[in-house]
């Protein structure tokens, strides 16, 4: 398959991640969007590595297809750790104002 | 070389030894301790002095090494001491009408706190040290570490009195005049070092004598030291300090109008006569300089109502003398009057002081009148004083101006006759000066009346012994007209090569005869004017245009002063305050502004920045794709 419909696709994916976290006040919407465009990353990274492993260029070093295809796996098994950290801390902010809502965490504002 | 001249370096040693214990004993010494040493280490200095005299008037005079002052790669300049001839006769000068001076003070400062009284005495042998530095010094570098040297003391003595304010400024005043002056004798030891190499005076007056500078080379440097000489000798246009240095106690006048200080500048120029003899211009201006300031000062003298004021005015004339002798190449006829004048002058100014003594501070003649009886001695010596100064015959003063007056006339008609002008108004002011405060009647209050008394023997001592040296000093150099041999000009002949001018016996006769007989009239006139003084209303037209003293303070007020304040100002207010401090303070009120603006941005909403940051990566994308290649 042609690149450029991945990185479309990836393009796609990113622009709707950033508007969700632009215009969206709720934390776990917000929170989802990030890993959207984490995934837009990773999906990008995959579709460029196997490009380049069917390049001419690339095939006196055929290992390098499946470097990023590993790299991402260790992307996502960062990116679930984080989510961990990131909904404990979505909990905690709903037990102190019983809200998910970004916008009441604006004490530092000025 | 003999065993006396082993000794030399003690004379200035002495005078700096007392000045140490004075000035750090200050607080322990009781007023009789202190007055001993300062006293007595100018006596010892004296001493010396005397048998540096006799035994270089057997023909032995040393300059002698001490050590390097400067080594540098082209230059070597030894603290050197030159005894010679001149510097000799001066050394007397400076410890022998120093030492009655100091006597003098320890009874005129005797009301003074014990603490001032040492700082006083400290002062003065600190006074006298750097003149005799100035004077031994072997080289011009040493001669100008005296030269500041007495630049700084005077400073401290006129303003002694330091808590009243005009003090204070007179002090300042002569402080800067005088580095006016110091600046040309220091480009012109600039000038030598870089055109020879040296400083020293044989080498720099041999290096002369043998034409290794160019005529522009000489002119500008006589020049330079002339400018020195008229800061130090209070010369037109730099003399209004020493009507200001009045402020000091009056013995301090004493020493800085006779035996120190306002000499400096004749000596100088008689040390460097080989290089002067060299500049006919710089001599010209010398000549100028000399006449205007002596016709100038005598003119102002003449209304000055302030006891010491005409006296000041007096030793600015009497420069003027000296100068016009060094102007016409009459060198030993200049130091002949140095030694006669500072008798006579001290004499005035120490009986002056006993004067404002016994009046209680009181300053201005026209409360004073009818002193004779009150105070015999001091009368007589001050009488002995003006006679000397007018120039009668017979004393001190007649034998040294007589010689400038006959050199002035060797030179040209026009310039001895302003000069004898100069004389007449001299002999004419000093005795308005003596008549309206010794004779007729008493115009203070009564209490003052009361008061008056005759000073006690330390100040009248000194009194006595001057007015002897005012009526035998001239014996030393009696010309030859008159029988005698001129044994100073004999004595300073090694080094001093005066321009001989020689008239015929009978001009000189005829010179003496006129100058004599216009002073003695002159003499009379002030008698009938005076005898009967009453205080006058104010004067009017040119009299009061001279009580002003000509306006010269004004005139430099307006001239040079008020210019210079007002640029001053202009910096304080205009380019400090509004320029450097508006770019100090602006820079911080833009800070304080800007961040009171951006403070805004920080909305504490989370989409807020986050809209921020994409937009910065925007940008970010933007720079890279557009700009970057």
């Amino acid at each position: 398959m042609d690149i450029k419909a991945y990185i479309a696709l990836a393009l796609t994916l990113f622009t709707i991640g950033v508007i969700g976290v632009l215009v969206r006040r709720n934390a776990i919407i917000i929170f989802m969007c990030v890993e959207l465009m984490l995934n837009a990353v990773n999906l990008l990274l995959v579709g460029f590595s196997k490009m380049h492993a069917i390049s001419p260029a690339a095939k006196a070093l055929p290992t390098y297809a499946s470097d990023a295809q590993i790299f991402v796996f260790f992307i996502m098994v960062v990116a679930a750790a984080e989510v961990s950290v990131g909904l404990a801390i979505i909990v905690m902010m709903y037990r102190n104002t019983h809200s998910v809502d970004v916008n009441f965490l604006n004490r530092l504002k000025n | 070389m003999t065993n006396i001249f082993k000794l030399i370096w003690l004379i200035p040693i002495l005078p700096l030894i007392g000045f140490m214990l004075n000035g750090l004993g200050r607080k322990a010494f009781s007023k009789g301790v202190s007055g001993f040493i300062g006293t007595g280490v100018v006596l010892a200095s004296f001493v010396i002095s005397l048998f540096v005299f006799l035994d270089v008037k057997n023909g032995n005079a040393h300059t002698v090494h001490y050590f390097d002052f400067l080594h540098l790669t082209a230059y070597k300049i030894g603290f050197d001491f030159k005894i010679d001839q001149l510097s000799s006769l001066f050394l007397l000068i400076i410890t022998g009408v120093g030492f009655l001076i100091h006597l003098y003070s320890t009874a005129y400062m005797h009301e003074e706190d014990s603490k001032d009284f040492a700082k006083y005495f400290s002062y003065l042998n600190l006074f006298v040290f750097s003149m005799l530095l100035l004077v031994m010094g072997g080289n011009f570098v040493i001669m100008f570490i005296g030269w500041e040297g007495v630049g700084l003391c005077s400073y401290l003595l006129i303003g002694y009195w330091f808590k009243n304010n005009d003090y204070t400024n007179a002090a300042k005043k002569a402080f800067i005049m005088n580095r006016i002056g110091d600046l040309g004798f220091l480009l012109a030891v600039f000038w030598l070092l870089a055109k020879l190499g040296t400083v020293s005076y044989d080498e720099v007056f041999s290096a002369a004598s043998l034409a290794k500078l160019s005529a522009t080379d000489i002119t500008g440097i006589t020049l330079l030291l002339f400018v020195g000489a008229t800061g130090k000798s209070a010369q037109i246009p730099l003399y209004t300090w020493l009507p200001d240095a009045m402020a000091g106690p009056t013995p301090v006048s004493a020493l800085i109008h006779a035996a120190t200080m306002v000499t400096a500048g004749i000596y100088m120029i008689a040390r460097s006569n080989v290089l002067f003899s060299m500049a006919e211009h710089t001599q010209t201006i010398i000549t100028i300089v000399g006449l205007a300031t002596a016709l100038f000062a005598a003119s102002i003298a003449i209304k000055q109502n302030d006891i010491k004021k005409v006296l000041a005015y007096s030793t600015v004339s009497q420069l003027g003398f000296m100068f016009i002798a060094l102007g016409t190449g009459n060198y030993v006829a200049a130091v002949f009057h140095v030694l006669t004048h500072a008798f006579f002058k001290a004499l005035m100014f120490l009986g002056s002081g006993s004067v404002i003594h016994a009046m209680g501070g009181e300053q201005d003649i026209r409360r004073m009148g009818g002193l004779h009886k009150h105070m015999k001695i001091t009368s007589i010596t001050f009488f002995i004083g003006c006679l000397a100064i007018a120039g009668i015959p017979g004393l001190s003063g007649f034998f040294s101006k007589d010689e400038i007056l006959a050199g002035a006339y060797g030179h040209s008609k026009l310039i001895y006759s302003l000069t004898l002008f100069a004389a007449l108004l001299t002999a004419f002011y000093m005795f308005r000066l003596y008549i309206i405060t010794f004779t007729g009647k008493f115009r203070g209050t009564t209490v003052q009346e009361h008061h008056l008394h005759e000073s006690p023997w330390a100040m009248t001592v000194p009194l006595i012994i001057l007015a002897i040296l005012s009526v035998i000093g001239g014996y030393v150099g009696v010309p030859e007209s008159l029988g005698g041999h001129h044994e100073l000009a004999a004595f300073l002949g090694p080094v001093v090569k005066s321009a001989q001018h020689h008239l015929n016996h009978n001009t000189e006769y005829i010179l003496m005869a006129l100058s004599t007989g216009l002073v003695l009239l002159s003499i009379l006139f002030a008698w009938t004017r005076f005898k009967n003084y009453k205080v006058e209303a104010e004067s009017t037209g040119f009299g009061r245009i001279l009580q002003n003293k000509w306006y010269v303070d004004e005139i430099y007020n307006a001239v040079i002063l008020n210019p210079l304040k007002g640029l001053s100002n202009f910096f304080s207010n205009v380019i400090e305050k509004k320029g450097i401090d508006g770019v100090v303070n602006g820079a911080g009120k833009a800070v304080n502004y800007g961040s009171r603006q951006l403070r805004w941005l920080q909305s504490g909403q989370v989409g807020a920045y986050i809209l921020l940051m994409v937009i910065g990566i925007l940008c970010l994308f933007i720079v890279q794709l557009f700009f970057n290649n």
